[in-house]
C-alpha cells in the first residue's frame, strides 16, 4: 500500500502486522537531463541531493549528506552522491538509510530534505520523486512527486519523529531555496 | 484384486502409472526416492496421496522406494501401524497394500520398493525401519538429506560468529570483522557521548531559565524546577547508557569469539595460537600493532590491525620509558618477521650507542638478526647508504619497467630497519637519507621502525616535522593519542608486549631461525 502523501499528512510508521518499523529508507529519483545532439556534453547536468538532519529537541546534532555520508553514531547512512540522475524509471538515485533502532536516544526528529545542487528548479526537473520505504521488506510507505513543484530549488520533504515507543512520519513538503542543507536550516526549523 | 503383502513379499504390477496412499495414525512425512532424487510430499499429514510414474524413471535407476518419517521425538512403536496402498492411476484399482507392523524405536522407514525385473516392474513390501530417523534412512539409500530451510534468527538474538564479514579468505574476513567492530564501537560511543552532551547542555539551559525567571528563582518553585530538570537529565543519560550497554554487550560477545579465532599475526601475545606458531607460507595480510580502547569500556579492546606491507614507517615513542620502548619495538619486529615466509623479510638494526643491546638480545641470540647491530656514526652511514642504494635501484628498475633487472645479489626480502635512539649518531647527510627512506622506502620494500624521543631531536627544529608526521606513532606506554577515521575519538593505544615471564617471544624467534635453516637460507 503506497500513500501518495499530501502536505502535512501524518502517518504512523506501524507495520500492518502491528510491529513498528525498524529501518526506513528515503529514496530520491529523477531523470537525467536529456542530451542535445553533438554538443551533448554542454547540456546541464541535474544534481539533486538528499540530506537528513538529526535533531535533539530543536537543536541539530548531526547531518547526513554527500560530504558526510554516515552520521557519527552510524544510524543514518547515505548510499552516495549521484550527480546526474537516472533514467527516471522509478529507481532511486540517492538513498538515505535510517536504522531507527540505532538512532541515539536524544535524537527525536529526523528531517529529510532535497536540494537542487545545480540550481534547476523542480519545475525544470523531469520525473523527480521522493519516497519512503520500509527497508526490511522493500514496501513503499509514502511517495511524493516533485516534478512540477514550482520555481523553488529545495524542499523539506518529511520528518520522522519519535512517538511513544515507535516512530511516526509527517509529510512536510515545504518548498524552500538553497544549494545545500545548510541553506535550509531556517526553513527546517519552522517545520519542527 | 488386492494383494495384501507381508514383509519381504513381492508382487508383479500390471500398471506403471501408480498412486500411492499412505495412512498413519499421526502426521508423517512421506515421499518416494529414485536414485539420488527424494521427492517428499510437502506437508506432513495422516494421509498422503502421491503419484509414482514408473515409466518416467530413468533407465539407469533400478528401484523406487516409498519412505515414511515421523516428526522428531515420535517412534513407530508408539503409534498404530501405518498402511500403504498402491493404486493403478488409470484403473483406480488397488493393486497391493502393506500394513507395516512390528516396529519399535524406528522413526523412519522404507515401506515399499518398486524394482525392475526382466523389463517389468514389481513391488516388494520392505518395512525396513531406522532408529536414526530420516537422515539414517537417506544415508542407507545413498542420499543426503536436503538441508531444511532454517527460520531466520531474530537479529537482536544473533550469536556472534568469528569471520562474519566479507572477504575472500578467513584472514580477510577476520580483518574486516575487526575493523567493523572498531567502527561499531566508535559509532556507538559517538551516539552515547552525543546524547550525554545534549542532556548536559539541556540541563544547563533549563537551570538558567529557572534562574532567570523571577517566579522560579527561589523557594519551592525553584526547587521543583531544578528537580525536574535534573530528572530529565538523569532519565536521558540512563536511556543512553542502556543503549550503550546493549551495544557493548554485543561487541564484547563478538570480541570473545573473534579473539581466539585470530591467526598469530592478528593475535595478542597471550593468545594460544602463538604456541602453535609455524612460519607461514604466505605473507600475512595485516599485523596487530597494539590494542585500542575508550574510557567508556576499557575492558573492550579492539586489535589495531595495520595492513602489510607497511605503507608508512613506525615510530615507537620512547619518551615515557626508553627501555620499554625498545622492548615494544623488538616485539613488533619479531611479530613482523613472524608474519612473512622464510626469506621474505629481513631485519637490520642501527643502535649507534649500543644502548639497546639488552633489549635486542632475543633477536641477536636467536640468529634472526643476521648481522650485529650497527654502531657508531660509521655504522649509521654504512647501513643507511646500503638501504638508500637499494631503494634507488628498485625505483630505477620500476621506472624503467624492468623490475626483473635488479642485480642478482640484491636481497629480494622486504627490509625492516630498526633505528634506536634516533637522532643519536646521525649527521645531516644521515638525516636526509633517513627521511628519504621514510618517504620512498615503503614502495621499494624498505620499512622504518624508529625508537625515539622527539625531545632528543628538538635542536633540528621543524626540519624533522615531516618525518615525524610520516610515521605511525606508537607509544611505549598506554596513551590516548590514536584517532579513528570515522568520528575522531581519542583512543587509548596500548602497545603489545608478551606477558611477564612468557617465553613466547624466544619460542617464535627460534621457530623462525629453525625454518630458515631448514630452507638453507
Amino acid at each position: 500500500m503506497t500513500v501518495n502523501m499530501t502536505k502535512g499528512q501524518q502517518i504512523s510508521l506501524q507495520k500492518s502486522d502491528g510491529g513498528t518499523l525498524t529501518a526506513v529508507r528515503m529514496g530520491l529519483g529523477w531523470q537525467a537531463a536529456p542530451r542535445r545532439g553533438l554538443f551533448g556534453k554542454r547540456t546541464q547536468e541535474i544534481d539533486l541531493d538528499a540530506s537528513a538532519v538529526l535533531f535533539a529537541d530543536k537543536e541539530p546534532t548531526d547531518v547526513v549528506f554527500f560530504q558526510h555520508l554516515v552520521s557519527n553514531d552510524g544510524s543514518v547512512r547515505h548510499t552516495g552522491d549521484n550527480r546526474v540522475g537516472g533514467a527516471g524509471q522509478g529507481g532511486d538515485d540517492e538513498s538515505i538509510l535510517v536504522d531507527l533502532q540505532r538512532v541515539p536516544v536524544h535524537v527525536n526528529q529526523i528531517v529529510f530534505t532535497v536540494n537542487s545542487f545545480t540550481g534547476q528548479t523542480f519545475g525544470e526537473v523531469q520525473n523527480a520523486f521522493c519516497r519512503l520505504v520500509d527497508e526490511t521488506n522493500g514496501q513503499e510507505l509514502a511517495r511524493y512527486t516533485l516534478t512540477g513543484g514550482g520555481p523553488h530549488t529545495a524542499q523539506i520533504m518529511a520528518k520522522v519523529e519519535r512517538s511513544g515507543a515507535g516512530w511516526s512520519m509527517t509529510a512536510i513538503g515545504t518548498p524552500a531555496n538553497g544549494r545545500t542543507f545548510q541553506d535550509l536550516l531556517p526553513a527546517i526549523a519552522s517545520a519542527l | 484384486m488386492t494383494a495384501e503383502l507381508v514383509r519381504g513379499q513381492n508382487h508383479p504390477l500390471r500398471e506403471t502409472r501408480l498412486e500411492i496412499t499412505v495412512s498413519a495414525a499421526t502426521p508423517v512425512l512421506s515421499g518416494s526416492t529414485a536414485g539420488e532424487t527424494l521427492r517428499l510430499d510437502p506437508q506432513d499429514a495422516c494421509v498422503h496421496r502421491f503419484p509414482v510414474e514408473l515409466d518416467a524413471v530413468p533407465a539407469s535407476e533400478e528401484r523406487v522406494s516409498v519412505v515414511l518419517a515421523l516428526p522428531p521425538g515420535v517412534r513407530f512403536g508408539a503409534v498404530a501401524a501405518p498402511y500403504v496402498a498402491v493404486l493403478g492411476a488409470g484403473s483406480g484399482a488397488e493393486l497391493a497394500s502393506f500394513t507395516i507392523d512390528g516396529l519399535g524405536d524406528e522413526s523412519a522407514l522404507v515401506a515399499l520398493e518398486f524394482y525392475r525385473r526382466q523389463g517389468a516392474w514389481k513391488v516388494r513390501a520392505v518395512g525396513q525401519g531406522y532408529a536414526g530417523g530420516l537422515p539414517e534412512l537417506l544415508r542407507d539409500l545413498g542420499l543426503k538429506p536436503e538441508p531444511e530451510p532454517k527460520p531466520d534468527p531474530a537479529p537482536s538474538a544473533a550469536q556472534p560468529v568469528a569471520g562474519d564479514a566479507s572477504g575472500w579468505s578467513m584472514e580477510e574476513r577476520l580483518y574486516n570483522q575487526v575493523w567493523g567492530m572498531f567502527e561499531d564501537l566508535a559509532r556507538t560511543i559517538a551516539g552515547y557521548r552525543s546524547a550525554v552532551g545534549f542532556a548536559e547542555s539541556r540541563l544547563d539551559q533549563e537551570l538558567d531559565r529557572a534562574l532567570s525567571d523571577p517566579r522560579t528563582r527561589v523557594g519551592p518553585a525553584a526547587e521543583a524546577a531544578r528537580d525536574q530538570a535534573m530528572a530529565r537529565h538523569t532519565d536521558l543519560v540512563d536511556q543512553a547508557r542502556a543503549a550503550l550497554d546493549r551495544d557493548l554487550a554485543q561487541l564484547t560477545a563478538e570480541a570473545e569469539v573473534v579473539e581466539p579465532a585470530l591467526p598469530p599475526a592478528y593475535a595478542g601475545w597471550d593468545s594460544p595460537v602463538w604456541h602453535g606458531y609455524s612460519v607461514p607460507e604466505e605473507p600475512s595480510m595485516a599485523v596487530r600493532v597494539g590494542e585500542l580502547h575508550l574510557p567508556e569500556q576499557p575492558a573492550l579492546r579492539i586489535p589495531m590491525l595495520v595492513r602489510l606491507p607497511l605503507e608508512r614507517g613506525l615510530w615507537v615513542d620512547s619518551a615515557q620509558d626508553r627501555r620499554r620502548g625498545q622492548d615494544v619495538a623488538v616485539a613488533l619486529a619479531a611479530r613482523l618477521m613472524a608474519s612473512y615466509p622464510v626469506g621474505a623479510y629481513a631485519l637490520q638494526v642501527i643502535d649507534p650507542s649500543g644502548s639497546a643491546s639488552a633489549a635486542l638480545a632475543p633477536l641477536v641470540g636467536s640468529g634472526v638478526l643476521r648481522e650485529p647491530p650497527a654502531t657508531g656514526a660509521a655504522g649509521v652511514t654504512t647501513v643507511l647508504s646500503r638501504l638508500t642504494e637499494r631503494v634507488d635501484l628498485v625505483h630505477m628498475a620500476l621506472r624503467a619497467g624492468a623490475p626483473d633487472a635488479l642485480p642478482p645479489d640484491l636481497d629480494p626480502a622486504e627490509q625492516l630497519l630498526i633505528v634506536n635512539d634516533f637522532p643519536y649518531g646521525f649527521d645531516d647527510r644521515a638525516i636526509t637519507q633517513l627521511r628519504y627512506l621514510a618517504d620512498e622506502g615503503p614502495s621499494a620494500g624498505v620499512h622504518l621502525l624508529l625508537i625515539a624521543d622527539r625531545e632528543d631531536a628538538h635542536e633540528y627544529g621543524p626540519v624533522l616535522d615531516p618525518l615525524w608526521r610520516s610515521l605511525l606513532r606508537l607509544t611505549a606506554v598506554p596513551d590516548d593519542h590514536m584517532a579513528d577515521p570515522w568520528v575522531g575519538h581519542a583512543w587509548t593505544y596500548e602497545p603489545l608486549l608478551p606477558p611477564h615471564g612468557s617465553q613466547v617471544l624466544p619460542l617464535v624467534l627460534r621457530q623462525i631461525a629453525a625454518a630458515r635453516q631448514a630452507y638453507g637460507s
